[in-house]
């Protein structure tokens, strides 16, 4: 996909929680953590603005860091896409 | 019978499914016959040689041995059969797919229409990787080669210019050549498919091993065997076939016309024609609902059911046969209310105990037993039906023996015994929807006379059950280690918490709650007999305690009666349900008795109504019980304290009548001051509109704020005149007792029987449907007034005039067209929701995973927590933690 980059102020909107991108070690380790392949894990459109702003690649994993009404911060993991899962 | 009855043989496990096209030469292999005749019987009865009917499809007459196999019906599989046809015929369902083809291979070399290298980059990515990791990638891969290939105009391997293929559905193929469209014909369309080597078609998505791409164009049609369309015998003698049957025989028809036109040389149009309904007929056979086909019928009516229609749908194989198939050992009939029984049971007629059986090995310890129900035989309960001789292999019936006595006698351990349904054993019971867990849960049996299953009134929430006719099903299981299961984790007692919102789903309703507000409100005192009474029935472990008057006559109160059933160091506070309006507490500090206070299991202030003992009711008496009691101890409460509720309303009586709706004049009066106030300021209000000087509501039209304030004002109205009827009622009066605890009906209820029915609406708005400006032709053109848009000044007590009576009928027409559409749409929402979400699994590191252990959630519900185990939602509950330690402590 082309066209403008996404400004860089939606990473400071409060509903854009925070994202990161795994090192590779840090990557290996979640992976082994959880026991999983890595398209195992939910994914995310490299198209997604947070994702392009963060210049993440497919095959990345991106730990999201969120407020959880019930689990005070939960942590979730996404694996970078080229392609959007439904055809 | 039953299945561990036959001698244990190795299970074959299916690991993987794989759909492919079937080819030409395995179609002939599997083919015993050639079908070459539409006509099914000859003159005299007899199958046509070369029909539909033909010997050779399979054995299916009683006696008849298979020329095949030479097995007779019982054990013949049936066999193919084939049809060759006279020209190849496209699959219309394949359509696209070979639309895709055409277009992104040479139409001289077959090649794929990219340059060599490219393919060859592409097969290497392709093969190595994707395919087995990300096969969803591939897909995608696979679209967009078939796009840059289609878009290639010069063929890179042997330079062949390329044409568009335009496709027309279900069948029709053209090129744009340069000079005009040209139609391709499924010969054309053969021959160019058949041209596109393996490694080509594997880039275009296709595994040619299971499915070479000419094979999409047929040349040869398989028949099934009999035994898949089985043809009936009416009792007239005539014989009527299958559906498929008959698409095959219009196959067969067409088939042989077109034979006979090709080897007539007849001209072309008719070939043609002849050809293209041939392409239809077999589309038909395989999809009688296709788009664009001629569907296949019964003497131009009833379509044919062909081979999609046997799967399709709720009736279809899957929904109807695989998901939905109807079992043995089950009973349905009506349901009834026992609240003697406990939640945990079921009573079920003698009826059903003695169709419904259990097998049990005879051991040297229950020879005894099982030799009583041996000897009762199969019509006498608790008897036996069947006895399984392990030394002889073999099964008796019951029913075709005399000699009961003689069999019990011969009993040996080692045999098995059917016997029928008795106290103590386990069952599942459902009732319909099936929405919830808690719509199929274990019960104990208790068998009774009668003709129906009786609940206890308490389990009537989970099922959503009431006592107008419904009725439910109940379930044998028969393995030792399902009726394990059933007892340990379906047990009704098991599910008194649900898992939807950390709460009590089982608990009083109706009568309960009037119950239980008349035990414990301040003024109902017991004597001796009336104590024993309710405590008798109730099942009481405990002394009664000291009453709480000794003279003239020892008295006790409702509360005492209450704190006997309480565990010894319960603490717990609440509000009642009463609490509001003028008895609203929220403290201990209550004169009006309406806050709740257990200390040390004695139930000190405070009534009980629907917030301490109701169904659905989040943090009540119950919740609080089963979370930190256990739920055996809630069960218990459930069949005592409960049943201590009933006994007392059958002692005390509840009942309603006329007058207890009656208000005094002075009441009427006020309300009809209220009225008149109100319609003084809708007039003002619009006069306001009439004269244009209405202040508009923002983002409103005038007539549409208009409507509003009117509305709001007679809402209000409303309102008003029910508070000031309920004032006038005595705190002795029974519907005022059933609406202020929360058993039934509610202030709304109450104010349309004993004031007025207020403002009826369509859609949220005042009705104005009808004639032209006006909803009935007793009102002025144009009238705004609130009579004439549906305002109803009588209540149900002094009853409706004309206009009302309509009036009330468009309102209450509106509600049931509202329940009748909701429960369709959220039924189907449901349902899509339960067949996406039904194997999901909390694996045991806390992650939710679907059954390929993909990732859906990384802690179930972000925090790990089983709602079923909080308090509504909150795993701790600091008030419940500060009470227990304050309670106790003193």
């Amino acid at each position: 996909m082309s066209g403008k980059a996404p400004e860089k102020w939606i990473l400071e909107h409060r509903l854009v929680p925070e994202h990161r991108v795994l090192s590779l070690e840090e990557a290996i380790q979640v992976l082994r953590r959880l026991g999983v392949k890595p398209w195992q894990l939910p994914q995310i459109s490299i198209n997604d603005p947070v994702v392009r702003l963060l210049n993440a690649k497919p095959g990345d994993i991106i730990e999201i860091r969120r407020k959880s009404p019930t689990g005070g911060v939960a942590i979730a993991y996404r694996l970078v896409v080229a392609f959007e899962r439904r055809s | 019978m039953a299945l561990k009855f036959e001698k244990f043989r190795e299970p074959y496990v299916i690991e993987s499914i794989k759909f492919g096209l079937l080819s030409p030469q395995e179609i002939r292999r599997m083919a015993k016959v050639s079908i070459m005749r539409s006509d099914i019987y000859e003159a005299d009865g007899s199958p046509v040689v070369g029909g539909l009917r033909d010997p050779h499809l399979g054995a299916v007459e009683p006696g008849e041995s298979c020329p095949v196999c030479g097995n007779t019906r019982e054990e013949c599989p049936g066999h193919f059969g084939r049809i060759e046809l006279a020209r190849p015929v496209i699959l219309p369902h394949l359509g696209d797919d070979i639309h895709a083809m055409l277009q992104s291979t040479c139409r001289k070399c077959g090649r794929l229409l990219l340059p060599p290298e490219r393919i060859s980059n592409l097969t290497r990515l392709y093969y190595r990787r994707l395919r087995e990791r990300w096969p969803r990638l591939a897909d995608v891969v696979v679209k967009s080669i078939i796009k840059e290939a289609s878009e290639t105009t010069v063929c890179p391997h042997c330079g062949e210019s390329q044409f568009k293929v335009r496709y027309i559905r279900p069948i029709i193929f053209y090129e744009r050549r340069p000079e005009g469209e040209v139609r391709l014909t499924p010969l054309d369309i053969r021959d160019r498919l058949e041209k596109i080597p393996d490694e080509d078609a594997v880039l275009l998505g296709i595994d040619p091993k299971s499915a070479r791409p000419e094979w999409a164009v047929l040349t040869v049609l398989p028949v099934p065997p009999l035994s898949v369309r089985p043809s009936i015998t009416l009792e007239t003698g005539l014989r009527s076939e299958d559906d498929l049957t008959h698409a095959l025989a219009e196959i067969v028809r067409q088939n042989e016309k077109l034979k006979s036109f090709l080897s007539t040389n007849a001209p072309e149009t008719m070939i043609e024609d002849a050809w293209l309904t041939l392409q239809h007929v077999v589309a038909a056979y395989i999809d009688n609902e296709f788009p664009n086909i001629y569907q296949l019928t019964h003497r131009r009516k009833r379509p044919l059911k062909t081979l999609a229609q046997r799967l399709k749908g709720k009736e279809g194989r899957l929904r109807g046969n695989l998901s939905g198939k109807r079992v043995n050992f089950s009973a349905r009939t009506v349901v009834s209310p026992d609240p003697y029984i406990s939640i945990n049971e079921v009573g079920v007629p003698v009826e059903v105990a003695k169709t419904l059986t259990v097998s049990i090995r005879v051991t040297p310890y229950n020879i005894d037993e099982v030799r009583k129900y041996v000897l009762n035989g199969p019509y006498k309960w608790p008897g036996a039906t069947f006895v399984y001789k392990a030394d002889q292999d073999r099964k008796i019936d019951l029913r075709y023996q005399k000699d009961y006595r003689k069999l019990a006698e011969e009993l040996k351990p080692g045999d098995i015994v059917e016997r029928h349904l008795i106290d103590g054993d386990i069952v599942l019971f459902n009732r319909q929807p099936t929405l919830h867990r808690m719509s199929i849960m274990g019960h104990i049996v208790r068998v009774m006379p009668g003709k129906t299953f009786r609940i206890n009134l308490l389990v009537c929430p989970p099922y959503n059950a009431d006592f107008d006719g419904d009725e439910m099903n109940l379930h044998v299981p028969r393995l030792e280690e399902a009726q394990a299961e059933a007892r340990e984790l379906l047990l009704v007692e098991k599910h008194i918490l649900t898992p939807r919102y950390g709460g009590p789903i089982i608990g009083g309703r109706q009568d309960y709650i009037s119950g239980a507000y008349l035990l414990t409100v301040k003024t109902s005192l017991f004597t001796l007999e009336e104590v024993s009474n309710i405590v008798s029935r109730a099942e009481a472990k405990t002394m009664v305690s000291e009453p709480a008057i000794l003279r003239p006559k020892p008295l006790w109160t409702g509360k005492q009666l209450v704190s006997m059933f309480l565990p010894q160091d319960l603490n717990f506070k609440g509000r009642a349900k009463i609490s509001s309006g003028a008895l609203k507490c929220d403290s201990e500090d209550c004169f009006n008795d309406s806050y709740i206070v257990i200390r040390k299991g004695k139930l000190l202030m405070g009534v009980m109504d629907k917030n301490a003992i109701g169904a659905e009711q989040p943090n009540n008496l119950p919740h609080v019980i089963a979370l930190e009691y256990g739920e055996s101890k809630a069960r218990e409460l459930f069949d005592t304290l409960f049943r201590a509720f009933i006994r007392v309303l059958e002692i005390k009586g509840l009942t309603i009548a006329y007058n207890d709706i009656e208000i005094p004049e002075e009441a009427k009066e006020e309300i009809e001051r209220l009225t008149e106030e109100a319609k003084r300021e809708v007039e003002e209000l619009i006069r306001q509109y009439r004269e244009g000087v209405l202040e508009p509501i923002p983002g409103r039209t005038i007539e549409e704020s208009l409507e509003l304030k009117i509305i709001e004002r007679l809402q209000k109205l409303r309102t008003d005149a029910g508070e000031t009827a309920i004032k006038y009622l005595k705190p002795s009066n029974d519907i005022f007792i059933m609406t202020r605890t929360g058993a039934r009906g509610s202030d709304v209820n109450l104010t349309q029987m004993a004031a007025m029915l207020g403002q009826q609406t369509i859609r949220g708005r005042r009705i104005v449907r009808g004639f032209r400006t006006r909803p009935l032709a007793h009102f002025k053109l144009g009238e705004l007034s609130p009579e004439a848009r549906g305002f109803i000044k009588g209540n149900f007590r002094e009853g409706l005039k004309p206009t009302e009576v309509f009036f009330h009928a468009i309102a209450g027409r509106e509600g049931l067209v509202d329940t009748a559409v909701k429960t369709s749409q959220s039924g189907y929402m449901q349902r899509r929701l339960i067949n996406a979400l039904q194997d999901l699994t909390v694996s045991y590191d806390g992650t939710v995973r679907d059954s390929w252990g993909n990732i859906v959630q990384f802690k179930y519900g972000e925090d790990g927590v089983d709602p079923k185990a909080t308090y509504h939602g909150k795993p701790v509950e600091v008030k419940r933690v500060i009470e227990k330690v304050r309670g106790s402590g003193g």
